[in-house]
């Protein structure tokens, strides 16, 4: 690839706060932005998993306050940029502008990959602040590539300095990863960047976010030790060994991302993302990486397998931010489950 | 028996829909559809169902100010806070299916009958129409610490008024969960779901709930649920109300009866059949208040 720049965000902070459960404390946010920032990180991310006002009960309380976890980081960011993410929907505007108050220096403005209108007035309002705006097209291997170049379109006109592919379901394959990008580098306007964001469900975080710079990427995420949802993410520190090795420059230190992640994120985690029989799932049935868990606890609960609970949200087409359809399908799957057994003992009597 | 005219403003997908709705009342009488564009379909529509239509906007409408005693404004923010005006100098009610809320926010079964004597009500969001009861069902025999609602609706029912103003919806019906609900404080989230064939609107309502007993909680929710069913019919619950330690989940499903707009539109339909049930309240106090004066005027 030449001698080429690639700024990498890392999410540990925000995908990370999936695999969480929405439990990061102040010390741990401060150590890892710390950490990260040491190494050279140029963008880090630190908000609900589900974005700035993602506390919820749909979708997991906070433990701490998110505004007190982005006002640590910001403390503890020197050389790189603050990043928060919104989902219009779910947070506000008013969120979006404390968040800069509190030092957020690049605001992520999510939407589904066919909804990018709804993030008109968030867009905007991350120009008007001046902080640096990248539109993200959740579940992106929902719709081909045209689709994805009108919606990138739209968050370009709105002001969006970047426009992500985003792999919610870490779903995609390579060849679903290069059209997209592609796509999207083609249409955009020269000076808009285009992003990719994966997860491992299929064990292609890494070599799809390669793929993605080869089509002209400028932008990919990744997290300390992949924490993030389902599978997580692309590891930060694998990227950055990847990518010195295609000579392609991160501006970060390989050694001391290794040492942030060894030393700082793994000990913390308390639940490690892995590729098992659920995130595999997720990612051969296309559905929200952020799923995961609540799968699990709607399966324990209802007593139904969990995959089945993913195939049928799948087979649904749900999106992002249905979390509350997990107990939904799960309530329907135990019912029809009661109803054959039902009927099997009937048909033996 | 007497009947109360009314007229409806905006003859887009809301008010046809809302035309279909007011036909089957008993009380209320349809005469005229208020619109701005001659070739729209509603207006086309209304005429073939004997209404008198115009399609030169509400300046017409109050020409004929004896034809109608309540309107039904179904055009825009924008455009309702100057209907807003010029109907309450002519002294006209106005049941108002815009974002504007010149007037109080209501929900049927809930607060309406504090507001009979408004000259102007607001439907407050389809979320809010959706989940509100829910919440007050809840609040009737529990204290509610915190309501959260999320609703999903199909794609295609959300119009670029919805779109462009998330934030307000999301805002608008936080607050009413609290103002009207009952709850201490509230949250919303709206999510837009594409598929195809379009989803049925669905709501989740979660509640923290203080000194509930549980068969309580339960038995009002189903009966708030058979309330709603009276003007929405396709209003029902997915699952019988789900309780762990202090959290109420309640999963509800809002299918439209498809009089104009489709039947997954539930989000849409909900705000029609919620505006019928609103001026009929309105209408009957209007009534009331007629038969009181002529009692007053015969002595």
């Amino acid at each position: 690839m030449g001698t080429r720049r690639v700024w990498i965000t890392d999410t540990t902070l925000r995908d990370g706060d999936h695999a969480m459960a929405h439990e990061f404390r102040v010390e741990e946010v401060r150590a890892i932005a710390r950490g990260l920032d040491e190494a050279g990180v140029p963008v880090i991310e630190v908000s609900h998993g589900d974005g700035l006002g993602g506390s919820s009960l749909q979708y997991g309380r906070s433990r701490v306050a998110e505004e007190e976890l982005i006002a640590a980081a910001a403390e503890e960011i020197r050389r790189g940029k603050l990043a928060v993410l919104l989902l219009p929907g779910i947070g506000t505007r008013r969120e979006l502008k404390r968040a800069v108050e509190l030092g957020a220096k690049v605001v992520r403005i999510a939407t589904h990959c066919t909804e990018a209108d709804i993030a008109e007035q968030h867009i905007r309002m991350g120009k008007e602040l001046g902080v640096e705006v990248h539109g993200f097209l959740m579940m992106a291997h929902m719709v081909g590539p045209e689709k994805l170049v009108e919606q990138a379109r739209l968050m370009e006109s709105y002001g969006a300095d970047c426009v992500y592919v985003v792999d919610s379901a870490g779903a995609m394959t390579e060849g679903e990863v290069r059209a997209r990008v592609r796509a999207l580098r083609e249409a955009l306007r020269p000076e808009t960047e285009v992003g990719f964001h994966a997860h491992n469900n299929l064990s292609l975080a890494v070599s799809n976010s390669v793929a993605a710079i080869e089509e002209g990427a400028t932008r990919v995420d990744g997290s300390a030790c992949g924490l993030g949802a389902g599978a997580g993410n692309a590891m930060t520190e694998v990227l950055v060994a990847v990518l010195e090795k295609l000579g392609v420059e991160t501006g970060i230190d390989l050694f001391r991302i290794m040492d942030v992640a060894e030393e700082v994120v793994r000990p913390i985690m308390r639940h490690v993302p892995k590729i098992d029989r659920a995130s595999l799932t997720i990612g051969y049935a296309g559905v929200y990486s952020t799923f995961l868990l609540h799968a699990y606890r709607a399966a324990e609960r209802f007593q139904v397998d969990a995959r089945d609970i993913l195939i049928e949200l799948g087979r649904r087409k749900v999106v992002g931010g249905q979390e509350d359809m997990i107990v939904d399908v799960a309530v329907e799957l135990s019912r029809r489950e009661a109803e054959e057994v039902h009927r099997a003992s009937e048909i033996m009597w | 028996m007497e009947r109360v005219k009314v007229a409806i403003i905006g003859s887009g997908n809301i008010g046809t829909d809302l035309m279909y709705k007011l036909r089957r009342s008993r009380l209320l009488e349809l005469t005229w559809m208020v619109g701005i564009v001659p070739e729209s379909e509603g207006l086309r529509l209304a005429r073939e169902l004997g209404y008198k239509t115009t399609h030169r906007g509400i300046e017409e409408l109050l020409e004929h100010a004896d034809e109608f005693e309540i309107a039904f404004d179904a055009t825009t923010a924008r455009a309702h806070y100057r209907h807003a005006e010029l109907l309450r100098e002519a002294g006209k009610v106005a049941v108002d299916l815009t974002p504007a809320a010149v007037g109080p926010h209501v929900v049927p079964l809930v607060n309406l009958e504090t507001h009979v004597e408004e000259p102007n009500v607001n439907l407050v969001t389809c979320g809010g129409q959706a989940t509100v009861p829910i919440v007050a069902a809840i609040r009737r025999v529990a204290e509610v610490e915190y309501a959260e609602i999320v609703s999903t609706v199909a794609s295609r029912s959300a119009g670029p008024g919805t779109r462009q103003n998330i934030d307000e919806f999301t805002q608008t019906t936080a607050r009413a969960l609290e103002t009207i609900g009952g709850a201490e404080r509230g949250k919303a989230i709206i999510i837009l779901n594409p598929a195809e064939p379009p989803i049925i609107m669905r709501n989740t309502v979660y509640a923290v709930v203080r000194d509930g007993d549980r068969e309580a909680i339960r038995a009002s929710i189903v009966e708030m649920v058979r309330r709603v069913q009276e003007y929405v019919p396709g209003y029902r619950l997915k699952a019988e109300p789900l309780f762990d330690e202090e959290k109420v989940t309640v999963l509800l499903e809002v299918e439209g009866a498809g009089d104009y707009l489709p039947p997954y539109a539930g989000n849409l339909d909900i705000m029609t059949a919620a505006a019928v049930r609103v001026g009929e309240e309105l209408g009957r106090h209007l009534l009331r208040k007629r038969a009181g004066a002529e009692v007053v005027r015969a002595d």
